[in-house]
C-alpha cells in the first residue's frame, strides 16, 4: 500500500433546508472550498485528478436515483472514472475509505471523495420512516420503525448492565453544542446545560430532542493523493497545506441488521477476538472477567461490535496500541448522544462499561472552553470538537466527510483559519481518529489521520 | 380565555398541501438587468407525490407468520448446534446450516425497552408505545415487540428483566405485531 494523503477539504454548512439550491450545486460549495484552500483552479485540478468516490445514503429523500452522476457532471468530472457507496449512516466514512483505497492501491493519484443528503424535500417524520426502511423491513420496521426507539433500547440495557445514567448522556449534548459555539460550521450553537438536556421533549426514553442530531441538508468533499499525486497538484499550481496530513490506517466493522440477532458472547470468546492490546493486562482482564460473572455478555444490543473491530482494525494498521495515549482527538459519529459513550468503549478509550463515567470525567472535553460543568479531569483525547453530528447535523452521507474534513484541519493546525477562531484547534495535534457508524452498529468505520512530523 | 404562553419557541405544526399556483411573478422585459436580478429569485418548491405498493414476500420467513396467524410462536435451530435465534432466519450464521423451525412457548422476560414518543409517520397515531426486546428462556437471540399493560409515562429501568406472555392478535396482519408482550 502507497502513503495516502488527506490534502484539503470542505464543508457547506449544514443546515435544516438548502432549498436555495440543488443538492449538485451544495456539492459544489464543497468542492470549491477544497480547492480554494489549495489555490487550485478548477482547470487545473482537472487535468490531475483521476477520479472520485460519490457518497449519499438514500435515493427516497431526494426521489433521485444515480445522484451521484449528476454530482459527477455537475462538478465537470466526466468522464473519469467515479461510483457510489451506501453503508446507511457510514456512507461518508466508507467514501473515505475507498477514496484512500483508489490512492494507496496505486489505481489512482488524486482521488476526490464527496457526499451529500438533501433531507429536507420530505417532512421530518416522513423522513423517520424513510431512515426506519434502513432496517429489516419484514421484522423490524413493522414493529418500531424508528431509529431514535432502536438506539434508546440498545441504551436501556447499557444502563441495566453498567448504571450509565441519562445525566451522563446530557453531559455529551453538553459538550458537543458547546464546542459548536466556536464552530461557524455548526447549526446548533448553543449553551446549555444537563437539566436543559433532559428538560427537553422526550423522544424515545430515555432519549431527549437534546441527545439526538438533526436532519440536515448538506455537502462535503476531500481530496486525497499519493507522493505522486502530490507532485502532480504542485504542478498544476496548488499551494500544498503543510505539515502533510496522511492517512495511517483504516479500519471496517459489520453486525447484524438486526440487533435481536446480535450474538451474547462468553468471556473467552471476547478475549479472543474482540480484546484491544492495550487492555490485555492482567488488571484489565480480571475487569471483564468481573463483569461476566455479572451476567455480561458481549456485544449483545448495548455495544457496537463494529464499532470494537473497526477500531481494532485501524489502530493495527496505523501503529496504535493506546488509543488514548495516541491519540489527539476523535471526532465520532454522536448521532445519539448515548451511541457517543457506547462509543468510548468500542474505540477503546475506556473499558467496556466505563463510558458514562467517561462521559463525565472530562477527559472527552477541550482545553480553554467552560462547560459550565464541575469535571473531575483534565481534558486528554477531546471527543468531538467540532461539536459532533449533535450539533453539526446529520445529512447523511455528508457527514463522514465532514469528520474528515474537520480532522485535516485539526491536523494542519488551520482550524483557526477555517473557523475565525483558534478555540478549538487541539495543541499539538498529531493524531485523530474520524469514525463512522451505521445502523445500530451495522456498519462502523475508523479512519486514523495523522500529521507527518 | 386566553392562554398565557412565554414559550417563544411556540410554532405551530409545519404541514405540506396548499394552493395549486399556475404562474409565479416573472420580469415582463428580460432585460440585462432583469436577467442579472433572476440569481436573487428564491427558490420554487413543487411537491411530488410519490406512492407505491410492494408485493412483499417474507419467503423462507413464511412460516413464521403463518403461525403467529394460527396462535403459535416460531425459532429458528440450527439442527447441529441447537443455536436458536428468537428472530427466525433461515441458515445460521456460525454453521451455514439451514435451521428448522421449533416452535417456542410465548413467555419470556424484557431485555431491553423504550417508550416512543415520537416516531415515523406511518406510526406517529400510536405514540407513545412501548417498544422492547424480549429475551426467551433457551433461546439465544432476542425478538423485537411491542409491549402493552405499562403506562408510557412511568418508564423505567425496573421493566427490564419483567416476565412478560404474548398474546396473538385475532385478527392477523401479518406482521411480526401479530404477537405482542404484556406482563405476566
Amino acid at each position: 500500500m502507497r502513503s495516502v494523503y488527506a490534502v484539503s477539504g470542505g464543508v457547506s454548512k449544514f443546515t435544516k433546508a438548502r432549498p436555495d439550491k440543488t443538492f449538485q450545486a451544495v456539492v459544489k460549495e464543497a468542492y470549491d472550498y477544497a480547492l480554494l484552500d489549495l489555490a487550485l483552479e478548477h482547470r487545473r485540478f482537472l487535468e490531475v485528478v483521476d477520479g472520485s468516490v460519490a457518497s449519499y445514503f438514500s435515493d427516497h429523500f431526494s426521489r433521485q436515483l444515480m445522484a451521484g452522476i449528476m454530482v459527477q457532471d455537475y462538478l465537470g468530472l466526466c468522464p473519469k472514472p467515479s461510483h457510489r457507496v451506501e453503508g446507511g449512516g457510514a456512507t461518508g466514512g466508507i467514501c473515505v475509505q475507498e477514496a484512500w483505497k483508489a490512492v494507496a492501491s496505486g489505481y489512482m493519484d488524486v482521488c476526490l471523495a464527496y457526499g451529500f443528503e438533501t433531507m429536507s424535500h420530505v417532512a421530518t417524520w416522513k423522513g423517520n420512516e424513510f431512515i426506519a426502511l434502513a432496517s429489516d423491513v419484514s421484522f423490524d420496521y413493522p414493529v418500531g420503525g424508528f431509529y431514535s426507539g432502536y438506539y434508546a433500547m440498545m441504551v436501556t440495557r447499557h444502563m441495566k448492565e453498567f448504571g450509565t445514567t441519562p445525566e451522563q448522556m446530557a453531559h455529551v449534548s453538553v459538550k458537543n453544542h458547546m464546542n459548536a459555539l466556536y464552530n461557524p460550521y455548526a447549526q446548533k450553537r448553543e449553551r446549555l446545560t444537563v437539566a436543559d438536556v433532559r428538560g427537553a421533549p422526550m423522544v424515545a426514553w430515555p432519549l431527549t430532542r437534546l441527545d439526538i442530531c438533526v436532519m440536515s441538508d448538506g455537502a462535503a468533499a476531500v481530496i486525497l493523493c499519493s507522493e505522486e499525486g502530490l507532485e502532480k497538484l504542485e504542478e498544476a499550481g496548488a499551494t500544498i497545506n503543510r505539515p502533510l496530513v496522511r492517512v495511517a490506517g483504516i479500519g471496517r466493522g459489520t453486525d447484524a441488521m438486526r440487533m435481536a440477532d446480535r450474538p451474547h458472547d462468553n468471556y473467552e470468546e471476547f478475549l479472543s477476538r474482540y480484546l484491544l492490546p492495550h487492555e490485555d493486562t492482567a488488571e484489565t482482564r480480571s475487569y471483564y472477567r468481573g463483569l461476566w460473572e455479572e451476567g455480561f455478555r458481549y456485544p449483545g444490543i448495548h455495544s457496537f461490535r463494529a464499532g470494537r473491530m473497526g477500531s481494532k482494525e485501524a489502530y493495527r494498521n496505523a501503529g496504535i496500541s493506546d488509543p488514548q495515549q495516541e491519540l489527539d482527538f476523535v471526532e465520532l459519529h454522536d448521532a445519539y448522544t448515548s451511541s457517543e459513550i457506547q462509543t468510548y468503549e468500542d474505540m477503546g478509550l475506556c473499558r467496556y462499561g466505563e463510558g458514562g463515567v467517561y462521559a463525565t470525567s472530562g477527559k472527552a472535553f477541550m482545553p480553554g472552553v467552560d462547560y459550565g460543568l464541575d469535571l473531575p479531569e483534565l481534558p486528554r483525547c477531546p471527543v468531538n470538537p467540532s461539536g459532533g453530528l449533535i450539533a453539526c447535523g446529520h445529512p447523511v452521507g455528508a457527514t463522514g466527510l465532514m469528520q474528515g474534513v474537520f480532522a485535516i484541519w485539526q491536523l494542519q493546525g488551520s482550524i483557526g483559519k477555517h473557523f475565525s477562531d483558534p478555540t478549538l484547534q487541539v495543541a499539538e495535534a498529531r493524531r485523530g481518529a474520524i469514525h463512522s457508524h451505521a445502523g445500530t452498529g451495522t456498519y462502523v468505520t475508523v479512519t486514523i489521520l495523522e500529521r507527518e512530523v | 380565555m386566553i392562554l398565557a404562553t412565554n414559550n417563544k419557541k411556540q410554532t405551530m405544526e409545519e404541514s405540506f398541501g396548499g394552493y395549486v399556483l399556475h404562474n409565479v411573478p416573472f420580469p415582463t422585459e428580460l432585460d440585462e438587468d432583469a436577467l442579472a436580478a433572476l440569481k436573487k429569485m428564491g427558490p420554487i418548491l413543487i411537491e411530488q407525490p410519490y406512492s407505491v405498493t410492494y408485493l412483499h414476500s417474507f419467503g423462507q420467513d413464511s412460516p413464521f407468520f403463518a403461525g403467529l396467524a394460527n396462535g403459535h410462536l416460531l425459532a429458528s435451530r440450527d439442527p447441529e448446534t441447537g443455536y436458536t435465534y428468537g428472530t427466525p432466519r433461515g441458515h445460521d450464521m456460525a454453521t451455514g446450516n439451514e435451521t428448522e423451525w421449533v416452535e417456542i412457548p410465548a413467555e419470556g422476560t424484557v431485555h431491553a425497552f423504550t417508550v416512543c414518543h415520537f416516531g415515523s409517520e406511518e406510526f406517529l397515531p400510536e405514540c407513545p408505545f412501548v417498544l422492547a426486546q424480549i429475551e426467551f428462556p433457551g433461546v439465544d437471540t432476542l425478538f423485537m415487540a411491542r409491549l402493552t399493560g405499562l403506562d408510557p409515562a412511568e418508564a423505567s429501568l425496573e421493566w427490564i428483566g419483567m416476565r412478560v406472555k404474548g398474546r396473538f392478535r385475532r385478527l392477523s396482519k401479518f406482521k411480526p405485531t401479530d404477537i405482542y408482550f404484556y406482563p405476566a
